[in-house]
């Protein structure tokens, strides 16, 4: 490690760093988690990893609402008076230093009696002792080693929610069945006029058919279950045929059994269920530290600070009525829509618009709820509760209702519609040529056809090659809800962007300096000045002019809020801020800005541009040659010239878009017949993101919470977009290609069962060969053409 | 060759105690975190113990 980074969080220290028992650290937050870890010897956290931590977050009196004993009630998860137990969701848990020193907690604060790391799912469930520490002291004590918890409205709400293990448990008893039962054929194969075989087949045969009911009636019983539903819905999905391939093969092992005509097919039967349910397991692929599901609920704090008679109470954000006075604490989010009495205002709203510029308010303007306070204390008026906030409302369209339809088609239920009608066509023709040929075997052929069409390997194809190529896109950081996001996916022919934070880099804003060029010491003049003022934009700045500022301080400094700076140093005079507190001529109403007039002339202005994201003409350009693309933007039409220029001429621009307006947009184009791709990263594309057939949603650190979608892409990966898209589509060529394989095999096994001669054995060695060969056959080509596109 | 009897209904007791294991260790949440538990492993010999050992001479002091 070179001496000039920080030996708390590894980032560069800069030319000043802060220095302690011979060590540099980056900040004073760095070093106060050093010397705390110090302090209780728990040094240890270093020789882990190196620099292992984060720079913890200034937090004074952000959770004075853990006092409120009605939030602690929520958040607990058990409280018997002595003994607490509660559970953090902390994003920032990311090496084996995290776990160590979030586990050893119990040395930082006496009180704690446990602390265990679920570090998958970033979780630290902490049991404490509620006479020697409170929740609040735990939660500021964390915050303060750099590991601040996420507390939100929603987590109050739904906790506990159990994993559903039904699948598990299922598959569990289909290869414990499976295995057992191949053991228990196996002397049968072999046709042997054994007599020991003889004397004991009855009991073998007795035990697989014990075996093999709970594989048919808890296992399987899903196939039935949707089977039955999709037939009541006039769909003959895939199930239909798996459900009468499972209850033929059921039925007709049972009467052999019992009538001692045969051994029946109780292996192939678990088998076929074990493969079907493995593939279903595969299928799902759950990323544990992300949700799709999140809505404005888990954003919002659970808390604010509200003022009544001039005293500072924290109520929950429900309980916030309209005319109530809130308190906004620097970094704290406005939950619900307001009017602004005092502070200075600058809201950052990248969490609604991905916009990261802060916006200047004054009081006496509407601030809408979702915006985070970027510059010290303000106080508001509550003019909405917050469930009729401008932006929560969004979430009262019916799309956000709308629950899962059971009867959407999938590729495999398309083929399945043809296969159903086809194998019981050939069933009965074939049934009625054997009741004239040979009456005795028209029984078993029939039975025979519908066991051997049933088309295990058929539904196994696209589960693995779905979970697969799911798996691959997680890898390289798309990471989609679900295998059916992908054949979605496949299906559209129109892409929506959002532009600010989605095809703009929030983290990256471009300053450029327009008007009558500054001198050397004008410029170190305004960094002088610049240095003195605590406004974002000021910030920015600052660190966007490169020379040295003056040592000295300047000699006069006015800051009026909302407004800017009148200041003087080295005798120039200067007047930095809004165009009409400098009296510009150019007014450019649509872009932040900076104006500066020094001895009163005006010199210029500096503009603030997001920058648009590496590599966006390229990805527009290969997406345009395929799909329709539309940018769907909040904001106003100032720079649609320039994204004419740098994008291809085809793309439809919509702009001053509201959050339903969006929606509404995506609704439409659906009406008229298109599937319709979302790619959005703020609140307020929620609505289009949810109303849209797949929605896509851009961040810039996965970790930090997006808003309900269909995937989630990081955005660094945002030029492999199209390379995605392509591999979705070449997954269901694949997939395809694959029926046509099983289809084959199927047609094998329709030979020896129209003949009348499907025995036990073929049915066992035929049906697992051909899912095994669909499975590897599915999973080295996905992996190919993976690997062929993205790397 | 009664014994088969008897070495199949052993062999498939045997079978079934461990599925049930296994089907309980899945209900008492035992493979929802499988990452943590080895981390945590190298942990506890290796790094508590100095610590521990200052410890102690200090409040010896």
């Amino acid at each position: 490690m070179s001496l000039k980074n920080c030996f708390h969080c590894g980032t560069d220290c800069g030319k000043k760093p802060v220095e302690f028992n011979d060590k540099n650290f980056c900040c004073n937050g760095c070093k106060t988690v050093y010397e705390i870890l110090n302090v209780n010897e728990l040094t240890c956290y270093y020789d882990l990893q190196a620099t292992p931590g984060t720079i913890p977050s200034d937090i004074k009196g952000k959770y004075n609402y853990l006092e409120n004993v009605q939030i602690i009630e929520k958040l607990l998860e058990f409280n018997d008076g002595h003994t607490a137990v509660v559970e953090f969701f902390i994003p920032s848990i990311h090496c084996s230093s995290c776990i160590w020193v979030l586990e050893n907690l119990s040395k930082l604060n006496e009180g704690v009696t446990t602390s265990i790391v679920n570090f998958p799912k970033k979780l630290v469930r902490i049991t404490f002792k509620t006479k020697k520490t409170s929740l609040k002291q735990l939660v500021e004590l964390i915050s303060s080693i750099g590991y601040e918890p996420y507390i939100s409205l929603e987590d109050s709400e739904i906790r506990n929610k159990k994993e559903d293990k039904t699948l598990i448990y299922q598959l569990s008893i289909a290869a414990f069945a499976f295995g057992n039962i191949m053991l228990l054929s196996f002397p049968e194969y072999f046709e042997v006029d054994d007599y020991w075989l003889e004397k004991y087949k009855y009991l073998f045969r007795l035990l697989m058919f014990v075996m093999v009911i709970p594989v048919v009636f808890y296992s399987g019983k899903d196939y039935f279950i949707s089977a039955y539903k999709g037939l009541r819905h006039k769909i003959l999905n895939i199930d239909v045929p798996i459900a009468l391939g499972i209850s033929v093969l059921f039925i007709r092992s049972s009467i052999e059994i019992f009538f001692d005509i045969g051994s029946g097919f109780f292996d192939s039967l678990s088998g076929l269920i074990f493969f079907l349910l493995l593939g279903k397991f595969f299928q799902q692929k759950t990323y544990n530290f992300l949700s799709f599901e999140r809505d404005y609920k888990s954003y919002f704090p659970i808390a604010v600070t509200s003022i009544i008679n001039n005293k500072e109470t924290n109520i929950q954000v429900k309980d916030v009525k309209k005319g109530d006075r809130l308190l906004i604490r620097n970094e704290e989010l406005i939950p619900v829509d307001g009017i602004l009495i005092n502070g200075n205002a600058a809201i950052d709203y990248s969490f609604v618009t991905g916009e990261s510029i802060p916006v200047i308010k004054m009081s006496g303007d509407k601030l809408f709820a979702g915006g985070k306070q970027t510059s010290g204390a303000i106080e508001m008026e509550v003019i909405s509760s917050i469930s009729q906030s401008y932006l929560t409302q969004l979430w009262s369209n019916d799309v956000f209702n709308k629950s899962e339809d059971i009867t959407i088609k999938n590729i495999t239920d398309n083929i399945s519609k043809y296969f159903t009608i086809a194998i019981l066509t050939i069933a009965l023709f074939a049934g009625i040529f054997w009741y004239f040929y040979n009456a005795s075997m028209a029984f078993n052929v029939v039975t025979a056809v519908l066991i051997i069409a049933c088309p295990c390997a058929l539904a196994l194809s696209a589960p693995f090659a779905f979970g697969n190529i799911l798996r691959i896109f997680g890898y390289k950081k798309l990471y989609l809800k679900n295998a059916e996001t992908i054949e979605n996916i496949s299906k559209i022919d129109t892409i929506i962007f959002d532009k600010t934070g989605t095809i703009t880099s929030s983290n990256k804003t471009k300053l450029s300096y327009l008007g009558t060029e500054l001198t050397f010491e004008e410029k170190s003049g305004l960094k002088s000045i610049l240095r003195a003022s605590n406004h974002p934009l000021s910030r920015s700045l600052y660190k966007f002019i490169a020379i040295d500022s003056y040592t000295e301080k300047p000699s006069e400094f006015t800051e009026i809020l909302g407004k800017g700076i009148i200041s003087t140093i080295h005798d120039m005079n200067f007047i930095l801020g809004s165009s009409n507190f400098v009296e510009a001529k150019t007014i450019n109403a649509n872009e932040t800005s900076i104006h500066i007039k020094i001895n009163g002339s005006y010199k210029g202005y500096y503009i603030f541009k997001n920058s648009y994201r590496d590599g966006i003409t390229k990805v527009f350009e290969s997406l345009s040659k395929k799909y329709k693309l539309v940018i769907l933007s909040g904001d106003n039409e100032g720079e649609q010239a320039f994204l004419e220029n740098l994008l291809p001429k085809s793309i439809q621009y919509q702009f001053n878009q509201k959050p339903e307006n969006k929606l509404d947009f995506i609704k439409n184009l659906q009406e008229r017949g298109a599937k319709v791709m979302m790619i959005g990263d703020g609140l307020n594309d929620a609505g289009a993101l949810a109303q849209s057939n797949v929605g896509i949603s851009i961040s810039e650190n996965v970790n930090v919470f997006s808003p309900a979608c269909d995937g989630i892409l990081d955005a660094k990966l945002f030029i492999k977009l199209p390379k995605f898209l392509e591999i979705s589509n070449k997954t269901i060529k694949i997939i395809k290609a694959s029926f046509v394989l099983s289809l084959c095999y199927n047609i094998v096994g329709m030979y020896y069962a129209l003949n009348g001669i499907l025995t036990p054995v073929v049915a066992a060695i035929l049906m697992p060969l051909s899912s095994i060969s669909i499975v590897i056959f599915v999973t080295i080509l996905t992996n190919w053409i993976a690997k062929k596109d993205l790397i | 060759m009664e014994v088969v009897y008897i070495t199949i209904g052993v062999s498939i007791i045997v079978a079934v105690f461990f599925f049930i294991l296994f089907i309980k260790s899945v209900k008492s949440g035992q493979y929802e975190d499988i990452y943590t538990p080895s981390v945590r492993m190298l942990f506890d010999d290796e790094l508590v113990t100095p610590n521990k050992k200052e410890n102690t001479e200090k409040s010896t002091k």
